[in-house]
């Protein structure tokens, strides 16, 4: 039986959809499977399975990871103060937050790397420190953390916004401190925003390429992540054990989307 | 617990919220603080609560001074107008947060929050979260938890703003029969003066930040001590005249006001309320004044009728038992008269000796 729809064009814009997902998503993956399975299973693993491959694959996880916490915690500070604090420039703070969003990624590659060499404006005070802010895994989180960062604010400040006063003030009159009131109350209520933020943050690192190749230095088995060894095997004309790796990294990609979506499902268990 | 509030003063800025208020809650009273927006009643409530800083002016509970006192220490139960419920936290969890915040035992815990959600007719929702319940529901979960730390004094803001009228109702006469039960000192903030005298032992009119009367229901809805208050507290006729010898005139009837003798003539404004006016079929001795009818509204436990004084171009509210306008079978057309059994008598701001 067909149903009476209030709005028209049910059919014309669920045929639209699809046919875009088709073109650009579904097809592209095809291909790339195709491709990859081209290789019989075990030279499949041969090609994807090296030591350097799984060394790629634990660094690309291991920085974004890292970004994605450091992103968590300075973006909800920056965001905090964003939204509870008035003081002159705020405007201007705030929609430079948005800069990583805008700038080409291989521009924020070439100031960190520049900034933190041993003779950089930042490296020359702490390279002798023991601090490798250039060429080194510590480098490829830094930049990591840069580009993720708007993520965890502008998903954070929202929230924050529409938090009323009054459930702190409740907590406070309940015999709360400053200090309960905001581990157990704000915090809490800020939980699946953090966790979004996290999410887009930590998905981002691991999609990058263009400021980590200019500031890990690409040593094998030490900082050189999934995608620049993609692009490497590409170089090398290795072309299916290329889109091997891809398609390992694909995988990766959409387990981590499933269970990101499964956490933040689970982060708003109470909303109604 | 009693309240005491010696001239505490607040200002916004600019805007004086509170102008040298004095207060005095007995023991175990259940008060309303009656006024418009903006005449200061909300600020007060939170000075008691310790949620906002008098700039001049002592708060103490009982005898001791509480005025630099932070709110977590003051223990009141506070409740928030919008319910102010943590969303992420159980019904149970939300009721048990303050006793969670003291350490409770967990075993008492239980107990006390088993306890609570019966009082305030939940048993069995406490898994529900928030969102899951409706806006009376969520008020009474609000309640539970101001009460599950026995607070030394309960303060409401607007309790039943955000509900519908039955609800509201509802709510209302729980709260009194609560308050009956427990004796906890109540201070509660309305601007509906219907629910403040259904409810309070006690009711304090503001305006302006300042404390226009206090009193009980019966005394302040009785003696109003100032137009203010009488507008304020229902519907009203009001009608200017001149005040004359101890009479003023309101038409063609008289009114005494032994206050004033003077012969000097003042201005005045007289006050009837529409259920302090009868409407007769004579015209008896003079006294009444003739009056036709424009509109009879016969829904409701009273029937409301609009008349006009042709001769003065007045138009009056008229509030009649049911009864009564069944024995006049009044219609919109007839010709009336109209007999104020109350008026009362105001000199005008500008007057003062």
């Amino acid at each position: 039986m067909k149903r009476k729809r209030i709005l028209p064009g049910y059919n014309l814009t669920l045929g639209y959809t699809m046919a875009v997902l088709s073109l650009m998503l579904f097809l592209p993956l095809a291909a790339l499977i195709l491709r990859a399975t081209s290789l019989g299973p075990k030279e499949f693993v041969a090609a994807v399975w090296t030591e350097r491959a799984r060394a790629a694959y634990l660094l690309t996880v291991g920085t974004s990871f890292a970004a994605a916490i450091v992103d968590t915690v300075l973006g909800l500070l920056l965001a905090w103060v964003l939204v509870r604090y008035e003081f002159p420039g705020k405007r201007i703070c705030d929609s430079l937050i948005d800069l990583p969003f805008a700038l080409p990624t291989a521009v924020a590659g070439l100031v960190y790397s520049n900034l933190y060499v041993e003779k950089g404006w930042f490296g020359r005070y702490l390279v002798p420190l023991g601090f490798q802010g250039a060429y080194s895994q510590t480098a490829i989180v830094l930049v990591l953390a840069f580009i993720g960062l708007p993520f965890v604010v502008r998903t954070v400040q929202p929230v924050l916004e529409s938090l009323d006063a009054d459930i702190e003030e409740a907590a406070e009159s309940l015999g709360a401190s400053r200090w309960q009131t905001f581990w157990k109350v704000i915090i809490p209520a800020l939980q699946p925003a953090l966790i979004t933020g996290f999410a887009l943050t930590f998905a981002r690192g691991l999609g990058e390429y263009g400021s980590v190749v200019f500031v890990s230095g690409n040593m094998p088995f030490k900082t050189e992540i999934a995608a620049v060894l993609v692009v490497s095997r590409l170089e090398e004309f290795a072309y299916t054990e290329a889109t091997a790796i891809a398609l390992v990294l694909l995988a990766g990609s959409f387990a981590m989307l499933a269970a990101i979506n499964g956490l933040e499902w689970w982060s708003r268990r109470y909303a109604a | 617990m009693s309240i005491h509030i010696a001239n505490v003063t607040k200002r916004f800025g600019e805007f004086t919220a509170l102008d040298k208020v004095s207060l005095d809650v007995p023991s175990g009273d259940l008060l309303a603080l009656l006024g418009p927006s903006g005449s200061g009643k909300t600020t007060l409530l939170r000075i008691i609560a310790g949620l906002e800083h008098a700039d001049d002016g002592v708060v103490r509970y009982e005898g001791e001074d509480v005025t630099n006192k932070a709110p977590k220490d003051r223990e009141v139960g506070f409740v928030f107008q919008h319910y102010a419920l943590f969303r992420h936290m159980s019904v149970f969890e939300n009721v048990a947060f303050g006793l969670r915040i003291r350490n409770t035992p967990k075993a008492e815990v239980n107990a006390r929050v088993k306890e609570l959600l019966h009082l305030v007719r939940l048993e069995g929702l406490g898994s529900r979260y928030p969102a899951q319940l409706s806006g009376g529901q969520r008020q009474r979960v609000a309640l539970a938890r101001a009460l599950a730390v026995r607070p030394r004094m309960l303060l409401l803001d607007e309790p039943f703003g955000a509900l519908d009228a039955k609800v509201r109702q509802e709510l209302r006469q729980w709260l009194r029969q609560l308050h009956d039960e427990m004796h906890v000192t109540t201070v509660f903030v309305t601007h509906d003066q219907e629910e403040a005298f259904e409810v309070a032992d006690h009711v304090v009119v503001m305006r302006a930040g300042k404390i226009e009367q206090a009193g009980s229901p019966q005394d302040v809805f009785d003696h109003p001590a100032s137009p203010f208050v009488m507008d304020f507290l229902g519907q009203v006729n009001v009608f200017h005249g001149r005040l004359q010898d101890g009479q003023m005139h309101v038409g063609n009837i008289a009114v005494n006001y032994p206050e004033y003798t003077h012969a000097e003539s003042r201005d005045a404004t007289a006050y009837i309320r529409p259920h302090e006016v009868e409407l007769e079929r004579l015209p008896g001795d003079g006294t009444r004044l003739p009056v036709k009818v424009l509109h009879v509204n016969p829904a409701g436990a009273v029937t409301r009728v609009r008349v006009l004084s042709e001769a003065f171009g007045w138009s009056l509210n008229v509030e009649l038992r049911p009864e009564r306008y069944a024995e006049l079978a009044l219609r919109p057309g007839d010709q009336v008269f109209a007999v104020p059994k109350r008026v009362r008598v105001f000199m005008s701001d500008d007057y003062a000796i």
